[in-house]
């Protein structure tokens, strides 16, 4: 195990920690009652026979269409502004306040208003989930941007460099592993914000199954959804883990190996 | 050995007009302080030039005004006769830690320089890959600079400064942070280097042995703020054995004494 592949170790990590989990599950099944806690085989038996369901598969698919459009759409404008506002002393004073002054509001409250205004649809749902996640990478691509170290700034200037030269070979990929760490790190947050907005005025989305499973006392099915939202959540981080290793490559480079 | 005392302006050693040359520089931070103060150096074409001066004595400020990233506060700095007011490709500049962009490979950190200038991709490679050859990196240049090591991205580095074919290289304690044997190796490399194409540079160090062993010239500041002391001439400067020869040690121990004195 210790020379495999890296993606067999992540596996058989994961592996491990579902076997403690359901472990865990099973003694305070046994503990509860079956009432109130279904046995973890009774809970990945529904699970199994839901993945063969159309419905189960409609469900994750109306979740994952909102919460990657959400990141695709924080990512889009919030890595910018964030470069933006790192690499810029005038646009950073302009926009900060605002940032930083609504930046301690819990967005989610504003999910009532967002629904008043965007309507019932996904477009409401995706905003909610796209505002939360887009200050994260605000944030921290802005902070991360200021950090770097002026001497590549000086070295693109020392080339003749343009501003826009320092903007494209030196903020920009500078801020990149920080906007991928926020959106790796939010991949969290977002689907946590993801059940929440599908529990209201919908009746697609894994949350929705969640619910209305709950409603209904079907706890088999409840828990369905749960894996299903677990899966999607892992399956998210993992995206957001492979999007990094691909596109800051020389973050990954160990100093004396060669990169072939 | 001769040695000749400051503040004579430029000690010409050929006729011809210096092709860098830096008149009376006033350079500051806080324009209350300065860090070096009347400075006059000239930079004739095929010479090479060393500055020794103690450590926080400006001598990287003094390397980014010539450049031109920095402006002085009084004074002037002429290539070829025309002011310099910003940073051109006609002048290099290795950084102390060498600036290598870590996100860029050694063979896209090398062609930057003339992609700003807007050479065609092709022969930006042709001419990086060249110029790599030429300072020992072959195989290597698809690797980002955090693969290599310190002495390594230091001969990136001074392919670099070399690809855009600048008429002047700068050099900011280009070999202090490598251990002492890929240290002599790298400046035999710069040698053989100027040899090739003597290219003119100008290199500020702490280190005496290498000023005596890369400097044709060498020019101490001392003070503060800091002021050209002293210089010194060096003819037996370009021969591959020179480190070797009693005139090498003769000129050491002048240095030294001479530095001694000052700082």
């Amino acid at each position: 195990m210790v020379n495999a592949h890296p993606s067999i170790r992540t596996l058989a990590a994961y592996l491990t920690v579902v076997a403690v989990l359901i472990l865990v599950w099973k003694a305070a099944a046994l503990f509860l009652g079956n009432a109130l806690l279904p046995h973890p085989e009774e809970a990945v038996a529904a699970f199994g026979h839901a993945l063969g369901t159309a419905a189960f598969w409609e469900h994750f698919q109306a979740s994952s269409f909102r919460v990657v459009t959400a990141m695709g759409v924080a990512f889009g404008l919030g890595f910018p502004m964030g470069v933006l506002m790192g690499g810029s002393r005038r646009a950073d004073g302009l926009l900060a306040p605002f940032v930083f002054l609504t930046y301690p509001i819990p967005k989610i409250v504003l999910l009532p208003v967002f629904l008043l205004l965007l309507g019932l649809g996904d477009v409401a749902k995706i905003a909610m989930i796209g505002l939360i996640l887009w200050y994260q990478i605000l944030v921290t691509t802005r902070d991360g941007v200021k950090l770097v170290n002026p001497k590549y700034l000086d070295s693109v200037r020392l080339l003749g460099g343009s501003r826009m030269h320092i903007v494209l070979n030196v903020l920009l990929p500078a801020g990149l592993p920080h906007g991928f760490t926020a959106l790796r790190l939010g991949t969290g947050t977002s689907v946590a914000v993801l059940f929440f907005v599908e529990s209201f005025a919908t009746s697609s989305g894994l949350g929705y199954l969640i619910m209305d499973a709950w409603g209904r006392m079907n706890y088999p099915d409840m828990f369905t959804g749960i894996f299903g939202m677990s899966l999607l959540g892992a399956a998210l981080y993992e995206l957001a883990n492979i999007l990094e290793q691909r596109v800051c490559r020389w973050k990954f480079t160990q100093r004396g190996s060669r990169a072939d | 050995m001769t040695e000749r005392n400051a503040p004579e302006t430029h000690p010409d050693i050929s006729a011809a007009p210096p092709l860098l040359e830096a008149r009376n520089l006033v350079l500051a931070h806080d324009p209350a302080h300065p860090v070096l103060q009347d400075v006059s150096l000239g930079l004739h074409p095929g010479q090479t030039l060393a500055v020794v001066g103690p450590s926080g004595c400006g001598k990287s400020t003094l390397l980014y005004a010539l450049s031109g990233l920095i402006r002085p506060l009084r004074g002037e700095v002429l290539l070829s006769g025309e002011p310099v007011q910003r940073p051109t490709q006609n002048i290099s500049i290795i950084l102390q830690d060498y600036g290598l962009l870590p996100w860029r490979t050694v063979l896209q950190n090398v062609t930057l320089g003339l992609k700003i200038q807007g050479v065609p991709r092709k022969e930006r490679w042709q001419r990086a890959l060249q110029q790599l050859a030429d300072v020992g990196i072959q195989g290597r240049e698809h690797d980002f600079p955090g693969a290599l090591s310190g002495g390594e991205q230091q001969r990136v580095a001074i392919a670099r400064a070399f690809v855009s074919r600048p008429s002047v290289l700068l050099m900011d304690e280009p070999f202090s942070s490598l251990d002492a044997l890929t240290r002599e190796k790298l400046q035999r490399i710069l040698l053989e280097t100027w040899q090739r194409n003597r290219t003119p540079y100008l290199l500020v160090t702490h280190s005496l042995e290498e000023a005596v062993f890369l400097g044709r010239r060498i020019l101490v500041l001392a003070g503060t703020p800091a002021r050209a002391a002293t210089w010194f001439d060096n003819p037996g400067f370009g021969s591959p054995s020179h480190r070797d020869s009693d005139e090498y040690f003769r000129l050491l121990r002048g240095l030294r004494r001479s530095v001694e004195s000052l700082w």
